[in-house]
Order: C-alpha cells, then structure tokens, then sequence
C-alpha cells in the first residue's frame, strides 16, 4: 500500500507549500481548533502516513458513501479522502468477490492493530441471511474485521444507532455498531447522511493526532455535535420573538421565520448543519426552508411525524382521551350513585337521640 | 439508565405512553370529582323564588376575582403574591409558543403567543413567587399549623413544572431531549395529581361561585 505522507502525495499533485497551508488552516478551523494550532496540524500531516481504511457497508442505502463523494476536490474533504488508502470499499472498488475479500484480508494483516474500520448501515442480527458478503454475514464479517482495528467509525445514523432499518418494527433485528463493539473505541457519526465535512473532519482528527476526538455520551465528537442546531440556527432570533411560519408558503415562510411549528426538531437535534452547511457550504435544510427532522439523534424514525411541533405528543392521545372519558363518566356515575345511596342510607337509618342517650339511663 | 437506552428513547416513552396515561388518569379524575360533586344533587327548594339564578351566579364568579377590602386588609401578602403567581402562571401556560401548539394538538383551538423573554420572565416571577408563598407559610405560625402533608406535595408538583421548564429552555441540563423528557414528564405528574388534591379548585371554584351566586340570587341578595 502507499507508504506516501500526506504532504509527499499532495507535492505529487502540484499542491505548494502555501497551499498546504492553507489547507492545515482550514482543517484546523474545522476541528475547531485554535489557530495557534495550525503549525502543528501542519507539522503532523507532513509527516502523517496515509492511514489504512476498511470501509464496511451493512444494511444501508449508500446514501452515506454518496455524501462522502459529494465532497469536492479541493475542498477539505476531498483532499482527505484523497490521502487515506481506502483498501476496500465494495461499492467503489474495481475488485469484486474473492479479489474484493482478498484486498480486505490483506489489508487487516499489514495494518494489523493500526487500521481504521468505517461501517455504515445496521447490522441484522434476526437473520444473518438478511444481509450478506461474499456469502459472510454482517455480524461475522464486523467481527472478523474490527479484530486488529485501532477504531471503528460508525457512519451516518444507521450504523450509529440502528437507524431507519431498526425503526418499528425493525423487521431484520437491526442494531448499531456500538451495541456489538465494546473493546475498541467506537466513533459516531451520525447523520442521514452525515455531512461529508463531518466525515472527512473525523479522519482528519485521527489523521493528525492518531487519536480520537472527544465524544459525547452518545459517542459523537464533540467539535462536530456539541451544539444543537437550534443553537446555532440563524432562525433563532424569531424563535425567541414568537414569530413563526404556519404553514410552508405563508407569508411567515417567505420572511424566512421560526419553523418550530411546522415540525423542527432542531431543538432537540446536535449536528453541525447550521455551522457547516452543505453542499460545499450552499445552504442547509432550515435555510432552504424545511424544518430539522432530527436525523443524528436516536430513533428519529421513530418520534412521530416530522411535521408536527416537538411539544406535541406523538401517541394516540385522542384514543386515549376518549377512553378517559368513558372510563370517567361510567366511574363518576357508579360513585355518584353510591354516594347518593349512602345519603339516603344514612338520612333512613339516622336514629334521633332522645334524653334516654344521656346520663344515668344511658347504660340501661 | 437502562430502562430506556439514551435520552431520546425517554423523551419518546414521555411523549407517548406516559402522555397517554397522565391524559387518562386526569380526564377520569376530573370526571369523577365532578360528577360526584353534581350527582349528589340539592335538595328540593320550597321557598318561593325571589330572584333569578343564572346571572347573579355567572356574575358571582367573575365578580369574586375581584379582591375585597376585608380580605386584603387581613391578609395582603397572600392576595398579592397569589395573584401575582396566577397571572404569571397563566402567562406561562397559555402564551408561550410550544405550549399553545400542545393545546392547538388537543383541542383544535389557538390564539397567539408570547415573545420568549417574557414568557421566560413570566417563569421567573411565578417561581419567585410560588418560593414566597411557601417561605410564607412556614413562617406564619398559624397557616403552618394548618397546613398538611398535602399542601407541600401540591406545592412541589407545582413548582417542578416550572423549574424544569426553565432549565429545558435555558438549556441548563444536557443533552437537551433529557431536559424536555424531564419538564413533559413533571408536568404529567402534576396532571395525575391535580384531581386528587386541592389543585382541583381550578374547576371546583366556577362550581362553587356559581352556586353562591346562584342562591343570594334566589333569595334576592345581591352577590
Ligand atoms: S427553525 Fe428550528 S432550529 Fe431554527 S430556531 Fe426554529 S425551531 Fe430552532
Ligand atoms: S437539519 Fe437536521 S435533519 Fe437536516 S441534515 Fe441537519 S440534522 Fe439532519
């Protein structure tokens, strides 16, 4: 495999000094680190080997690889998914069946202890047949794989957290990548998709520090999801002063207001949207005028619709209040009727006290 | 935590199965209390009528909202901090944006809303002033002699309402559906104990005005 740093491959492809530079400052911005932290950003990359890279791809509609290619050359993200050795990536790669396997194996021996594994998509775990590989099913090809890794990734909600396969009533028995992998570090990243920035900005920090970044108790990096999007939200402002949009083409929708009430879940949500934006920092869901579905956050298929406002309840609350009502009138009447009996009771068997009650006669 | 596996998972319980139940448990409570209080009916009145009954006791509970001098002059902390703490409490529950569209969701009715600031202002009094209330019956010895165990339960499903509320929306407990998981779910404990307790004097006092109301206007007095 490539031996190349990453400063050697990106001289080989005419980039300059000043360039590179430029490009260890945008990466330093990225991870939301201090510029004072550029020269050793910069300083790590010159002599960073191209880290090996498994790419495993389970139960999943290839939306998060779409992402991921998204990224245009000579955006960051294109110039790090330039520089890592993708070893093996069944959608992308040219090999297929044994040659395909063959590159995986050997990848993981060479590297053994140092590669990183990328999964996107859920694992099933009702059927294995459900989803296989070269005929090895998800969990076992999983297991075999993250043996020598030095971290897995998990990419996009599906392989974070189950996502849609494992939404009710996740018929295959999907589950994430962090429910099965419990002795290596797990990074997620999730999104649906994840913002390829997002992606790309993930390997960078393992590229440059070859370590982790810091995660949250959902075990998502912090630099990318410690914000929420309503945080960050450019909206905000007409959150806070009342003034939201009804509907999605009334006048509120046109002066670009709150979208709370037409289902955003941006409150409730921690990605880097608002912050990062998409495609190459165009716009992003709330801006183009759709509220935030809440897509890196757990079981967001399953919170109720995405157009209803997030202090709605999402059960079946008007079954339920029938019910209620029911229950408490048939209750209401059976004790008002009790009542009324024991009224009664008591004014008939009500004795009058008579002088006979008190003093020398009353033991008699 | 492993009854639900992370935050979002208790944020969806509180939104669904335990909304159901709170709704239930407070719409049959409410029910029974009322029905009971109705079903035990009056008795039959032989007096000739000197009035009607309608106006004065409609009249009767508007016109009690008004303080009264006597009532003031024996006890102005309690009117004035209690009404300070309903209006703040009605302008909590009933302008603030997510709340009216909880309503819209269960009644099919909506009016606008408040700018956040003030609703969170609002918050900030009524809490103040709920503390107030409570600091105020522990000292007055003989409010505190009165005062039962369910006094201060009632205080406290009350006061944890706002509290999580304010935290939810200052964003004060992380991650955030936790905070919103917290505040929903306090809030259905106040709506499991409201009609068993004394917080149903927020439907029992149209009740009983209008039954003052209406016997003065039987009897010619004006209420
Ligand atoms: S549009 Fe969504 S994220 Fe933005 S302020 Fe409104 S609720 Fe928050
Ligand atoms: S705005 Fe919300 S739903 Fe849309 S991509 Fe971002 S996190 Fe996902």
């Amino acid at each position: 495999m490539n031996k190349k740093t990453l400063f050697e491959s990106l001289q080989q492809q005419g980039i300059t000094r000043r360039g590179f530079m430029k490009y260890c400052t945008a990466l330093t911005s990225l991870m939301a680190l201090p510029p004072s932290m550029i020269p050793m950003v910069a300083n790590a990359l010159e002599t960073a080997k191209r880290p090996s890279v498994i790419w495993l791809s389970f139960q999943e509609c290839t939306g998060c690889a779409e992402s991921l290619l998204r990224s245009h050359s000579p955006t960051v993200e294109g110039l790090i998914f330039d520089h890592i050795s993708l070893d093996y990536q069944h959608t992308l790669q040219v090999a297929a069946g044994d040659a395909a396997e063959h590159a995986r194996e050997q990848a993981m021996k060479e590297h053994h202890g140092k590669y990183l594994v990328v999964v996107d998509g859920s694992i099933p775990l009702a059927d294995p047949g459900y989803s296989t590989i070269a005929g090895i099913s998800n969990l076992d090809m999983l297991n075999e794989t993250i043996e020598g890794a030095a971290a897995v990734v998990a990419v996009g909600t599906c392989s974070a957290f189950g996502g849609l396969p494992q939404a009710a009533p996740n018929p295959t028995g999907a589950v994430s990548v962090s429910s099965l992998v419990k002795d290596k570090p797990v990074i997620n990243v999730p999104g649906c998709p994840p913002i390829p920035t997002v992606i790309t900005g993930v390997l960078a920090h393992y590229l440059t520090f070859g370590s982790i970044p810091e995660l949250d108790n959902l075990g998502r990096p912090k630099v990318f999801y410690g914000q929420s999007i309503h945080d960050r939200c450019y909206r905000r402002p007409f959150y806070d002063k009342g003034l939201f949009a009804e509907t999605f083409d009334d006048e509120g929708a046109k002066k670009g207001w709150c979208l709370y009430r037409l289902g955003c879940k941006g409150p409730m949500t921690y990605n880097a949207c608002a912050t990062l934006k998409w495609n190459q920092q165009t716009s992003w869901p709330v801006e183009s005028g759709h509220g935030c579905l809440g897509c890196s956050e757990p079981n967001f298929w399953d919170a109720g619709s995405f157009y209803k406002a997030l202090s709605i309840p999402d059960g079946d609350y008007a079954k339920a209040a029938g019910y209620a009502v029911a229950a408490g009138v048939a209750v209401g009447a059976a004790a008002g009727f009790a009542n009324q009996k024991n009224k009664a009771n008591a004014v008939s068997q009500h004795t009058k006290v008579t002088v006979d009650d008190f003093g020398e006669n009353k033991d008699k | 935590m492993e009854l639900f596996s992370n935050a979002n998972d208790f944020l969806l319980w509180v939104r669904g199965d335990a909304f159901n139940i709170a709704l239930g448990l407070f719409i049959i409570g409410v029910l029974v209390r009322i029905l009971e209080i109705f079903l035990l009916g009056r008795k039959k009145d032989f007096s000739e009528a000197r009035g009607t009954q309608w106006g004065p006791g409609l009249r009767n509970i508007v016109s009690r909202s008004v303080v009264d001098n006597g009532t003031f002059k024996r006890a102005p902390f309690v009117v004035v901090v209690g009404y300070i703490w309903h209006i703040c409490f009605f302008i909590v529950l009933f302008l603030f944006i997510p709340h009216i569209e909880l309503i819209n969701a269960l009644l099919g009715i909506q009016w606008p809303g408040l700018a956040s600031q003030l609703v969170d202002a609002a918050t900030v009094v009524a809490m103040v002033s709920l503390v107030a209330m409570l600091w105020h019956r522990l000292t007055h010895p003989v409010l505190k002699f009165l005062s039962t165990y369910e006094d201060y339960v009632v205080w406290f499903v009350t006061f944890l309402p706002l509290l999580t509320g304010y935290m939810a929306f200052h964003r004060m407990i992380d991650p955030y559906p936790l905070a919103l998981g917290l505040h929903i779910l306090s809030v259905e404990l106040l709506m499991v104990i409201f009609p068993f307790t004394k917080l149903m004097h927020a439907f029992t006092l149209f009740i009983a005005r209008w039954y003052t109301g209406a016997m003065m206007g039987r009897k010619g007095i004006v209420s």
